[in-house]
């Protein structure tokens, strides 16, 4: 477990990137075999060979264009608005994953595999929400009190794993999996009462957030991308801060490496798993706070989305550096991005994105399978652990 | 050595492709497509459960796949992802928005927040939005002229089942349950309820429907998504468990669970939704087993509205809205399949849908006051 821990955290970026590349061409051998234009023209491959190919080359490319228009810049738009949106959707997207991203990586290099992102995220929405909806105040005051209400709210639920392991030696995975159905069912038990629940709708659905209380749309209305990139690009320099500079960051590290070295060494162990957790989930919560005071702008039972467990796999490939978990988190909003266009424009199925992230996490998950594929050879740190 | 012997079966694994293809390859090229489709785009947008849910959205699915085939308009489709947001179904709308589509279907009620802002933002691209009115954020009621709501009062069908299920029943006990308690879901439940008292007032009996008791449908039995077949499954042994033998869930493709509950215990039988379940793979494995099916008919309403957008004659707003009920052929109930119905009730249901047809029956719903 600890080689494993060490070999999915650790490892190297190269690894990372064939890893995606090798996802990406295994994703288009799929493509092409779940595309009907090849199916029927493979019938009569000998007859007219020139349709097989040119419907195998559409069905990849036009599939992987579609994802890059949808992902990145949009060439076939007729307006600049159209153009540029598709990079703005990206980033979008990436926030929330990208800040669960970099509270799972405080976890994985403190040695503990936080798996409640998810629960986490909703707690953040919850409490950022709560505030969004029902207190009035002005804008300076409002905004800022939301926000630190979704990190307080996610901090304290992670915490509260970090106190159980430190005090009853509770298994982190059990707990973070099991407090995701807590907090689920707590938002839908909430949203079904007039704590959470509009008034006048019978639908588990909240009032909207006020006005105050919202981001910054920063690129105006017809983009949804808003402040929380700001916040989450200082996510980023204070995970890199925390982890590389400071002295807490040596004590989380020295936990992962080696719990009863750290012990030794004066290290207390059960202040710095609540803490580690505590950290972990209010980035989290910053998600949640993304989320309702951003995107979504009410409260609904898939606030959290999948971006709890994509989290898990961006926190991985990111080999829990902040700035891999940057690139990681802007690589899965784009796909999520570039999904929807691809089933639009070229009727691929969504399912195809999904195969792709999860292949990811098996390519990673194997390193020497990428290593046989791409003909590397083991380098001498990794052979030296 | 080891290099070898890799190359041999790399050569050996060519070769059998080789003579696949080959053999696979030899049809013969089928002739270039010579019709002109119509210069008309209609798309589709899911909710969670996807075009092949063999329930909700699949019906509505095959609405726009009859209009590819009879009208020859151009499609396009998103399916939102599982565990959807609302930024899912919006940037789904908008991607059809950039597809260039004259008619976008958004399937079901959690896209009516998206659908209602695109629209406000595209008052040149006509919605049409499946089991939901547009409504602000303060939930008071809007109406859109680019948009057409389009509903159901399936009350009406699910009275008749709930009349077929009391009678059917052997133990006195039937059951429901929703995914999510939506108004489009309780009326379902609401309906079927209905039916099984108009059996018990009409015979004397006391047929006990469990699940949706008392009249708060919020605190009626749910499992609380779409997705989850396994709570399904679960809720319905429970159901079996106090006594019930027929279910009807109200869930999509959650309902599957019920099906294959029914697979364990002899004498039970499950009740159908938005499809005639009967007739679709995903439930071949039950299909003895299916009392019958409350139908939304989904398709025509869908094929209608993007007729009338082909035609240039598309209406949109509340006035103008489609309600799918009995006397329109909106919603109906499926023909007897497998399960025998108990002697004369046929007859029974027949003249009771003349007389909802006609009024003499008001089944109580959102729909009639």
């Amino acid at each position: 477990m600890k080689r494993v821990m060490k070999e999915l955290t650790g490892g190297n970026a190269i690894l990372s990137v064939l890893a995606v590349v090798a996802s990406f061409i295994v994703g288009g051998i799929l493509i092409a075999v779940s595309s009907e234009s090849v199916q029927t023209t493979i019938g009569y491959v000998t007859a007219r060979p020139s349709d097989f190919f040119t419907a195998l080359w559409n069905s990849v490319f036009g599939a992987y264009d579609a994802m890059f228009r949808g992902a990145i810049f949009n060439y076939k738009a007729t307006s600049f608005v159209q153009m540029i949106k598709p990079i703005t959707e990206t980033l979008a997207y990436a926030t929330p994953i990208t800040m669960a991203g970099l509270g799972l990586a405080v976890a994985f290099r403190s040695g503990l595999f936080n798996i409640g992102a998810t629960g986490q995220i909703i707690f953040g929405a919850m409490f950022a929400g709560w505030v969004g909806i029902f207190v009035d105040l002005p804008f300076y005051l409002h905004f800022p009190l939301a926000v630190l209400a979704g990190i307080i709210g996610g901090g304290l639920f992670g915490a509260l794993v970090g106190l159980l392991k430190a005090t009853t030696g509770a298994n982190e995975v059990i707990v973070t999996i099991m407090l995701n159905y807590i907090a689920g069912m707590l938002l839908s038990f909430l949203l079904k009462t007039p704590i959470l629940q509009a008034p006048g709708s019978i639908n588990p659905v909240s009032p909207p957030v006020r006005d105050t209380s919202k981001y910054w749309f920063f690129l105006g209305d017809q983009f949804r991308v808003h402040g929380g990139l700001i916040a989450m690009l200082l996510a980023v320099v204070f995970t890199w801060w925390l982890l590389n500079r400071s002295t807490l960051g040596f004590r989380f590290r020295a936990l992962g490496h080696n719990p009863s070295a750290a012990k030794v060494a004066g290290i207390n162990i059960g202040l710095t798993y609540v803490l580690v957790m505590g950290i972990s989930g209010a980035l989290s919560g910053l998600a949640g706070t993304s989320q309702v005071l951003g995107s979504e702008k009410f409260l609904t039972l898939g606030v959290a989305a999948s971006f709890g467990f994509d989290a898990i796999t961006v926190a991985l490939l990111g080999r829990s550096n902040p700035w891999g978990v940057l690139v990681a988190g802007l690589l899965f909003g784009g796909l999520r991005a570039g999904a929807v266009t691809m089933q639009a424009n070229q009727g691929v199925p969504i399912d195809i994105v999904l195969v792709v992230q999860s292949l990811i996490v098996l390519f990673i998950a194997a390193p020497p399978l990428v290593r046989a594929m791409f003909r590397i050879k083991e380098s001498k740190k990794e052979v030296a652990k | 050595m080891k290099t070898v012997s890799r190359t041999t079966a790399l050569k050996g694994l060519a070769l059998a492709a080789v003579a696949s293809l080959a053999l696979a390859g030899c049809a013969a090229a089928p002739a270039a497509p010579t019709a002109t489709p119509v210069d008309y785009k209609a798309c589709m947008v899911s909710d969670a459960g996807g075009f092949n849910d063999a329930s909700f959205n699949q019906e509505a699915y095959a609405g726009l796949q009859q209009a590819v085939a009879e009208l020859g308009v151009q499609e396009a489709k998103v399916e939102s992802p599982e565990a959807a947001t609302q930024t899912d179904y919006v940037s789904g709308i908008d991607s059809m928005i950039a597809e260039g589509c004259n008619l976008i279907v958004t399937v079901g009620f959690n896209l009516a927040t998206a659908t209602r802002d695109a629209a406000k933002a595209n008052p040149d691209v006509n919605f049409a939005l499946i089991d939901s009115a547009l409504s602000n954020d303060d939930y008071s009621p809007l109406s859109l002229p680019n948009v057409k709501p389009i509903q159901y009062d399936t009350a009406e069908a699910a009275y008749l089942a709930g009349y077929l299920a009391a009678a059917t029943s052997k133990t006195g006990k039937v059951a429901t349950y929703g995914g999510m308690l939506f108004p489009s879901v309780t009326i379902f439940m609401d309906g079927f309820k209905q039916g099984v008292e108009a059996y018990n007032t009409a015979k004397g009996k006391k047929v006990v429907v469990l699940g949706a008791t008392g009249t708060d449908s919020s605190k009626w039995a749910a499992t609380g998504d779409f997705n989850d077949q396994a709570k399904g499954k679960t809720l319905t042994e429970g159901f079996f468990a106090q006594g019930a033998d027929i279910v009807l869930p109200v869930a999509g493709p959650v309902g599957v669970g019920t099906g294959q509950a029914t697979l364990d215990k002899k004498g039970t039988y499950v009740i159908g939704v938005d499809s005639d379940w009967f007739g679709l793979a995903t439930h071949a494995a039950y299909k003895a087993n299916i009392l019958t099916s409350i139908e939304k008919k989904m398709a025509k309403a869908v094929l209608d509205v993007i007729k009338s957008g082909v035609e240039g004659s598309f209406t949109g707003g509340d006035e103008n809205q489609y309600v799918g009920n009995l006397s329109n052929e909106g919603v109906q109930i499926s023909a007897q399949h497998d399960v025998a119905y108990p002697a004369g009730v046929q007859a029974e249901l027949d003249a009771l849908k003349a007389d909802i047809i006609s009024g003499k029956i008001v089944v109580a719903s959102g729909y009639k006051k």
